[in-house]
């Protein structure tokens, strides 16, 4: 299908992001790389009246290390993330995003702020502890991945405010293993094993609405905690199952006994 | 309201003005005479809408025409030569079988077409990885991959 007719803006500025987000007055909607919102549109599950397209904001591309942690700009690729070497946890999570295509186009802060509970992106800033940058009218704040993340596609944001960047904390151990049913597609289960500053969480996506981060530390004990729902893509027991499976080997990549 | 754009399509120069819900793909079809790419899904899933803009493949069904402003954009309709010599790739789809009715091979020979410029030396593995994001009903895709590993090959 089409989409629904829509004004388009481009701002070049944070600061024209956020007029443009207000004087839309709920009606707009940010434009990232498109991936998740335009297939959205198309399906006619999303009429935004205003499209505030921020492609051509300045600053928010880059990719900076410092202290221990990377900052990612909302606007960096999923493709520049694959291919980035300062933090490769986040590198073999970008690789299993969609394909090529997808990757050239779709942005870190529309993933995080997209909030799929079946993302990869998500996952890693839960498990790594990431700290999201947003802009509003009252200035910056910053808010903790994990209390970003409020439901299936649902976040804290508010709607007339932005994600302008994550920082990432480089794991100093950390493993990665997900299952999806085709190369490329979003996986059905997803487990990130990471250590922080001697802090080691294990964080399961797509097995609840949000990213879900274990007590145990261990991959059977884990499955006792999980109270997956089943779909036409994999039953609960599937899912439970498969997320015990993709523990043991994310730990095992890490180098952890689980 | 439309907007004004100009974007170079094949080495041609297009002044047009676009409506900013028509996608990329609706507008290379349909104010640039560029039926040859294919628009199947419309949401992202098939590939057949495959492009090149600015040397990057794109799913040309969820980028907005008024986004490609200033940008060159490739499609299948730039790959054979000016004395109508058919690309490498294209060539070897023919050669290989790698495709029937012809629905998903735009797509796919874009694909192609940035495997080749990116991956050096691309082996059978790597080849249907990179080809997975683009769906064909007919050919069971062993041909598709053949063609691509010969083109690959014979560089
Ligand atoms: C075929 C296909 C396969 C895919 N497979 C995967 C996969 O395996 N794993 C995966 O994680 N993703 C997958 N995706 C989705 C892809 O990762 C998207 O890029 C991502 O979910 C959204 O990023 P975007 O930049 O495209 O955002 P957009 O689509 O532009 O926006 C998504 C939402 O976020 C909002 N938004 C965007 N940027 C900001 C910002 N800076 N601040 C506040 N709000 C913002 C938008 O308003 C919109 O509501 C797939 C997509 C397709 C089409
Ligand atoms: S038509 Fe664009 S991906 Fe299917
Ligand atoms: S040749 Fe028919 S869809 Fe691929």
């Amino acid at each position: 299908m089409k989409c629904a007719p829509f004004e388009y803006v481009r701002p070049t500025s944070v600061d024209d992001v956020l007029a443009a987000l207000a004087e839309a007055d709920g009606e707009g909607k940010i434009l990232a790389g498109g991936q998740s919102l335009v297939p959205v549109m198309a399906l006619r599950m999303a009429r935004p009246a205003v499209l505030v397209d921020v492609n051509k904001v300045e600053g928010l591309s880059d990719l900076e290390c410092d202290d221990g942690s990377v900052h990612v700009g909302a606007l960096v690729r999923h493709r520049t993330l694959a291919e980035q070497t300062a933090h490769p946890l986040l590198a073999e999570a970008a690789r299993h995003i969609g394909h090529t295509a997808i990757r050239t186009r779709g942005t870190a802060g529309g993933s995080i702020a997209h909030a799929d509970p079946a993302a990869e992106l998500p996952v890693v800033a839960v498990a790594t502890g990431a700290t999201v940058t947003v802009a509003g009218a009252d200035g910056d704040r910053w808010v903790a991945a994990e209390d970003l993340f409020a439901g299936p596609l649902m976040t804290t944001l508010d709607p007339d405010e932005m994600v302008t960047g994550i920082d990432f904390p480089v794991p100093t151990r950390w493993g990665f293993a997900e299952f999806a049913r085709r190369h490329g597609d979003f996986a059905l289960v997803t487990v990130v094993v990471a250590e922080v500053d001697g802090d080691l969480r294990i964080v399961v996506g797509g097995v609840g609405p949000v990213p879900i981060r274990a007590r145990s530390t261990g991959a059977e004990t884990l499955g006792d905690e999980l109270t997956p729902t089943g779909d036409l893509h994999g039953s609960a027991d599937f899912r439970r199952g498969l997320a015990i499976e993709m523990a043991r080997r994310a730990l095992a990549s890490a180098g952890i006994q689980g | 309201m439309s907007v004004d754009i100009t974007m170079i399509v094949d080495g041609e120069r297009f002044d047009l003005a676009v409506e900013p819900r028509h996608t990329l793909a609706d507008v290379l079809r349909e104010q640039c005479g560029r039926t040859g790419t294919h628009v199947g899904c419309e949401h992202g899933v098939c590939g057949a809408c495959t492009v090149l803009v600015d040397d990057e493949p794109v799913r040309s069904c969820l980028m907005f025409a008024v986004q490609a402003r200033e940008c060159t954009v490739s499609t299948v309709e730039g790959l054979e030569g000016e004395d109508g010599t058919l690309h490498p790739l294209q060539q070897a789809f023919a050669d290989h079988h790698g495709l029937q009715c012809g629905f998903c091979t735009p797509g796919m020979l874009m694909t192609a077409v940035n495997l080749l410029d990116t991956v050096a030396d691309p082996d059978r593995e790597t080849i249907r990885a990179e080809m997975s994001g683009n769906i064909c009903r007919c050919t069971g895709y062993t041909g598709i991959v053949d063609a691509v590993e010969d083109a690959a090959r014979s560089r």
